[in-house]
């Protein structure tokens, strides 16, 4: 092990508020030398001890456990106890900014009001529903194949980054969110659970469920645990095909028309699809689309361009298909 | 040096919706002295949108894309974020899961191709700085945007997830900024650069995806950009045609400019605007008459 403990001035911005107190939140300035062995939650603690006993935050296990400690460095959410200063000063050089995970939920300080992230945890069941007997006679055995499906999802300590990381759940309050996606997946791909269908269809429901993912990968790249909660939504996403439980909705025929359209042509017909996804609703796309046409964006049906050896194409469509064809 | 040869990925949109960004790829390219052989015979990525249904068909239709590359002993290069994550996602399963790799060949098979994991995934703002050369490009500049302030968009999908994109820090980008400074330009910072433009849920969640693009133009407009610049396609059509309800959204009005990243470095290469396609911009670019 490297013994080379390195030493900087780094100037910290920290957010700094008490909803009892202040109408606006404000920035105060800490100068500090930090050692390169030192973590996020190292600083928090200093700031309080040495600097002001005043300022508030969350911690308790200090070992990547408990989830208390999310915080945003930089704009990036992660748990103060787990992320090396080393590497924040290497990607955001020796001006940190310390937030909490929401701004606008927040308490005081680093501490934020978590309802939301609770009441979308709630709503999804995060628990395991079985009859189960009450004098069984031998074990519910889960084979280690079975349980492989589970393991990531329940490395979840329900922390918020990725919660708090999500532009979807900044922009539309009903969305659940990649915890509780993640968290559901969990019960979902659990061979005991006996609510998999009902909560799936939750899921799968339009403007809180799955299919209001923006696909951005922020909730994979800061969970402090690897989740990868994206994952689990794209497994969500196909749980709902496979079993059937889908509805047909703009979004649903929207990724089933992606192969439609390359049955097709090999390359999209863009008209088309939105065309197959939206129905008679396509309607509302008119004002755009026509300021589109007059500036040789539209491409009319006959100038589409087709993929060459289309035989092949469709070929690989009717041997490599493993969903059956829905809507 | 060598020529730089690669296989192009257009991807669907650059030969339809944004018609500006094929031909303005292959105006940089010329310039450039870059070859390109166009991949006739590649199919749809699936936009991430196969891929949640039908996972196995979706990767074998990549598959094959990648195989057409190989076959021409040519690294693959993309000119859209989305097609670059969902090639170069296969790519790294393919390359790390020997039995999908050998399910995958059987089904190639029987339409005579093999996936072998020869062939590099590249986006073509990679391949110019990194390939090519920023400094080669900066010695080739004749028209520097000297005069205007232009704020990156990087497009989620270029970025994240990290694993598969080693280039770029995703929460501190360097590249656009870079190739902007080198076109002459001054880099904008603002928060929303790298964050997502909304695309993926246009059609299911518009006020969202509207919310989302209105937040990134906001931000640059805030910060004083005259134009903002991206690498993907789907980020441009949500931030060029799809503006005005990005304002609506967010209480804005917006007259923000969007160039693709290959019209800003044709510009300062020289490149006329009609060249590069300005013209079927729905938010006009004005600064170029």
């Amino acid at each position: 092990m490297s013994t080379n403990i390195t030493t900087q001035k780094v100037n910290f911005k920290v957010f700094r508020f008490n909803a009892d107190e202040d109408y606006l939140p404000y920035y105060e300035d800490y100068t500090m030398e930090v050692t390169s062995e030192e973590v996020v939650l190292d600083i928090l603690n200093r700031i309080k001890w040495d600097h002001d006993g005043s300022f508030s935050y969350r911690r308790s296990c200090r070992h990547g456990i408990c989830g208390a400690c999310a915080i945003k460095v930089n704009g990036r959410s992660t748990l103060a106890c787990k992320e090396s200063m080393n590497t924040m000063l290497e990607w955001f050089g020796n001006e940190l900014i310390i937030e909490p995970l929401s701004k606008k939920r927040a308490v005081k300080d680093m501490i934020i009001d978590k309802t939301d992230f609770w009441d979308k945890h709630e709503e999804i069941h995060p628990y395991l529903i079985s009859d189960v007997e009450e004098h069984p006679e031998h074990e519910h055995l889960v084979t280690p194949e079975e349980a492989e499906e589970l393991n990531e999802a329940d490395l979840c300590i329900q922390c918020g980054a990725c919660h708090y990381a999500c532009p979807v759940v900044e922009a539309n309050d009903e969305f659940f969110g990649p915890a509780a996606f993640a968290k559901a997946y969990r019960f979902e791909a659990d061979v005991r659970d006996d609510a998999h269908t009902s909560r799936l269809k939750l899921l799968g429901e339009e403007n809180k469920g799955v299919w209001d993912c923006v696909k951005c990968y922020e909730c994979a790249e800061v969970c402090p645990k690897d989740v990868n909660p994206i994952d689990k939504i794209t497994k969500l996403h196909q749980m709902l095909f496979k079993e059937n439980v889908v509805q047909s909705n703009v979004a649903t025929r929207h990724a089933v028309g992606f192969k439609h359209s390359i049955a097709k042509r090999g390359v999209l017909d863009e008209g088309g699809l939105v065309l197959y996804s939206e129905g008679t609703k396509i309607v509302k796309h008119v004002p755009v689309a026509f300021k589109m046409f007059k500036k040789g964006k539209i491409t009319m049906p006959w100038n589409i361009p087709t993929s060459d050896n289309m035989d092949e194409i469709k070929k690989l469509i009717a041997s490599s298909s493993t969903v059956k064809d829905r809507f | 040096m060598e020529k730089l040869k690669y296989a192009l990925f257009t991807g669907c949109t650059a030969k339809q919706s944004t018609p500006e960004q094929m031909m303005s790829t292959m105006a940089v390219a010329k310039k450039l002295g870059i070859e390109l052989i166009e991949l006739t015979e590649a199919s749809c990525c699936g936009a991430s949108h196969l891929q949640d249904y039908d996972d196995f068909l979706s990767v074998v239709l990549n598959a094959r894309n990648i195989a057409y590359a190989e076959q021409k002993g040519l690294t693959m290069v993309t000119i859209c974020n989305t097609c670059q994550l969902n090639s170069a996602m296969t790519k790294h399963r393919l390359d790390n899961d020997p039995e999908l790799k050998a399910r995958v060949n059987e089904k190639l098979a029987e339409v005579g191709l093999e996936y072998k994991g020869t062939s590099e995934i590249v986006h073509f703002l990679y391949a110019i700085i990194d390939d090519f050369g920023l400094d080669k490009i900066k010695e080739m500049v004749v028209k520097p945007l000297s005069e205007f302030n232009i704020a990156p968009f990087y497009g989620c999908h270029n970025i994240r997830p990290s694993e598969l994109h080693k280039k770029d820090n995703p929460y501190n980008p360097t590249s656009l900024d870079d190739l902007i400074i080198a076109c002459g330009g001054e880099s904008v910072d603002y928060e929303e650069k790298n964050k997502c433009c909304g695309f993926h849920v246009e059609l299911q969640a518009p006020k969202t995806a509207a919310t989302l693009s209105g937040n990134a133009i906001a931000g640059a407009t805030d910060n004083n950009a005259d134009m903002m610049v991206t690498p993907c396609p789907l980020c441009h059509l949500k931030l060029d045609t799809q503006a005005e309800h990005a304002g609506e959204a967010v209480g804005r009005e917006f007259d923000m400019p969007v160039l693709h990243m290959q019209q800003m470095v044709g510009l300062a290469l020289g490149c006329s605007p009609e060249e590069l396609g300005l013209q079927h911009h729905v938010v006009d670019v004005n600064f170029t008459k």
